[in-house]
């Protein structure tokens, strides 16, 4: 062979090596991540961790029950606003594709998409701690629940696009009204995609912690009022890391492990569901 | 005497024979009611289903435009004190009541193009692995999901990693070239940013990749083009506008982060001097001074940080978005 074809295949081997080892390199920073927090935490988590509030600085010990609450029902409240919503918006836009409204919501949907998570609390802070007169886990709940609805809202048009035309004829043609053909026949075939945005939007939100600043803003006690502040996991993370005191930076070592495992099940989760079955995200 | 009975007997089961006659009949007419009835509330529960899903999608162009009105409604007070000289005044000092923005604009910028500087390099070779040199297998796949986990990773975990990890490193490093060795800074933020935007271009940038005609990809070959030519000459060209948008993606998500920037940039309202140097981001600034802001041209200032931001991203966003389809189309 000539050296000028060698020089070529030469480099064509060089820049598939360079590829390789840099597409492999980016999942290093991962796993690095992974093991150290899970190193540093896992060693923190027993029952007791689990079921008690955490101790003032110096003391040993404490847990983070409170956050472990907080997260919970903020997350709750956030889909039970989020879910109806999202899954009705999905299916008005997979029933009109082409209506004016339908382009605008649609708009409206991407650019959610796109606003800064720090943005979306400032905005929940002045609808909703400001008139209540507190910082509330329900304007946190506000929060996130915008970050969940085009997640839901994209999930559940995509999936409704993709099931045939043919299934609502037939309903259709049975003599059902529309709002049973959705209900009873859209509806239930879609379920496991539109499950699987709603799980994703779950992950989505479960760390955010930009938005609870302002609004959940945290607190050091059990609280179950959703219209006092209430701790929640991420906030928990970011003010004890944040703080000089070695106890505390146990606490969120052991909170940042749950915090992790729980999303990435969740993630992990979804992905075997939309692989199952067969559907796009 | 026998032909009266039967008589009797003929009008007794006439009767009967009406009666059961006539009660059919009303039961058919109370069916028809109720058939009608409930046809009347079908139709009315339609309306009303068909009417709730137009007044959701109502909801969501009104939550939008709420948020940008909630944004500017806030932050007039500060654009009217201050007006256009909040963009480039060089001094934020909120107990002087001086609020000058480039110190965080400058910070924003450079903390996400240096993040993306370093990512580019990564996601692109992740897009060319998953779209061009193996789009299948097990090995590809997982590489895929555990790139798409790190989009998954709460940035708070990224924040008290870095914290905890990347700053000494970076503390060693900086007394290695010698400068100030401060650990937090513009560079570290920008660090962690780079890995965390990684997933955004890959993705796009792979699905795109994956999307060239493979006749194009033939022609070039059968001219006698080595891998890296068809890859250069053929698939980076065809897929120009896509692997742009999945930059703009990454440089939207990189200029609205929050949290794990706030943690380790140091935050100062100073001008950083250097990459090295500590600073502050739009975002990292409102969540830090939001719940510590006590007068209302300070807390104005704020938002109109909140304001930019929402607009900068917004606009990043829908660039990308349009090439996208475009580029699908």
């Amino acid at each position: 062979m000539k050296t000028a074809v060698k020089y070529r295949i030469g480099k064509s081997t060089g820049f598939q090596v360079l590829t390789i080892v840099l597409a492999f390199s980016c999942v290093v920073p991962l796993i690095f991540i992974l093991i150290y927090i899970i190193q540093a935490g896992i060693t923190k988590i027993n029952w007791h961790f689990l079921v008690n509030l955490p101790k003032p600085v110096g003391e040993k010990g404490g847990g983070i029950a409170n956050a472990l609450a907080g997260s919970m029902i903020i997350i709750a409240v956030a889909s039970v606003i989020a879910i109806p919503f999202g899954i009705l918006c999905g299916i008005y836009l997979s029933e009109n594709k082409t209506s004016r409204l339908a382009y605008w919501s649609r708009l409206c949907v991407d650019i959610l998409q796109g606003v800064p998570s720090i943005v979306i609390g400032i905005v929940a802070y002045f609808w909703l701690v400001k008139p209540l007169g507190s910082f509330s886990a329900i304007s946190g709940s506000a929060a996130l629940a915008i970050m969940m609805l085009p997640i839901i809202i994209r999930s559940t048009e995509e999936t409704l696009l993709m099931l045939p035309d043919s299934l609502r004829e037939a309903a259709f043609a049975l003599g059902m009204p529309f709002h049973r053909v959705i209900l009873k026949v859209i509806i239930p075939c879609g379920i496991s995609g539109i499950l699987s945005g709603v799980m994703l939007s779950v992950a989505r939100i479960a760390g955010e912690t930009a938005p609870l600043l302002f609004t959940a803003f945290g607190n050091p006690y059990l609280s179950t009022n959703i219209f006092k502040p209430m701790q929640s996991l991420p906030l928990l993370i970011f003010n004890y890391a944040t703080s000089p005191y070695n106890d505390w930076h146990d606490l969120a070592w052991g909170a940042s492990c749950i915090l992790l495992i729980w999303v990435l099940l969740l993630n992990i989760f979804t992905k075997i569901i939309t692989r199952k079955w067969k559907v796009q995200l | 005497m026998e032909t009266s009975i039967d008589n009797n007997l003929i009008t007794r089961s006439e009767n009967i024979l009406e009666r059961v006659i006539t009660s059919t009949k009303i039961r058919d007419a109370v069916k028809g009611i109720k058939r009608i009835k409930r046809s009347h509330r079908q139709i009315r529960a339609e309306n009303v289903f068909r009417r709730t899903l137009v007044i959701v999608a109502l909801a969501t162009v009104v939550l939008v435009l709420g948020i940008m009105l909630t944004l500017i409604i806030q932050s007039t007070l500060s654009i009217k004190t201050t007006g256009f000289s909040y963009l480039w005044g060089k001094t934020w000092d909120p107990v002087r009541d001086i609020f000058g923005a480039y110190p965080f604009l400058l910070g924003t910028l450079l903390t996400s193009f240096l993040a993306l500087f370093i990512s580019i390099p990564f996601s692109f070779a992740v897009a060319i692995f998953l779209g061009e040199y193996y789009p299948k297998g097990w090995l590809p796949n997982l590489l895929k999901n555990t790139v798409e986990l790190i989009a998954a990773v709460p940035s708070v975990i990224y924040g008290f990693w870095g914290l905890a990890v990347l700053v000494p490193i970076v503390r060693v490093f900086e007394t290695k070239i010698g400068v100030e060795p401060v650990g937090v800074g513009i560079f570290t933020a920008s660090l962690i940013l780079a890995i965390m935007v990684i997933p955004y271009a890959a993705s796009l940038g792979q699905s795109m990749i994956k999307m060239v005609p493979s006749n194009l990809k033939e022609a070039a070959y059968s001219l006698g083009a080595t891998r890296w030519e068809v890859i250069r000459s053929v698939i980076l060209p065809y897929t120009k506008s896509g692997l742009f948008a999945g930059i703009l993606l990454s440089l939207g998500r990189a200029l609205g982060e929050t949290m794990a920037v706030t943690m380790v940039i140091g935050n100062t309202s100073l001008i950083p001097k250097s990459i090295f140097a500590p600073g502050n981001t739009m975002a990292s600034v409102i969540a830090n001074e939001f719940t510590e802001a006590d007068h209302p041209v300070y807390l104005s200032a704020l938002i109109e940080l909140g304001l930019v931001l929402f607009l900068v991203t917004v606009v990043i966003n829908m660039i990308g978005k349009r090439l996208t389809k475009q580029f699908t189309n």
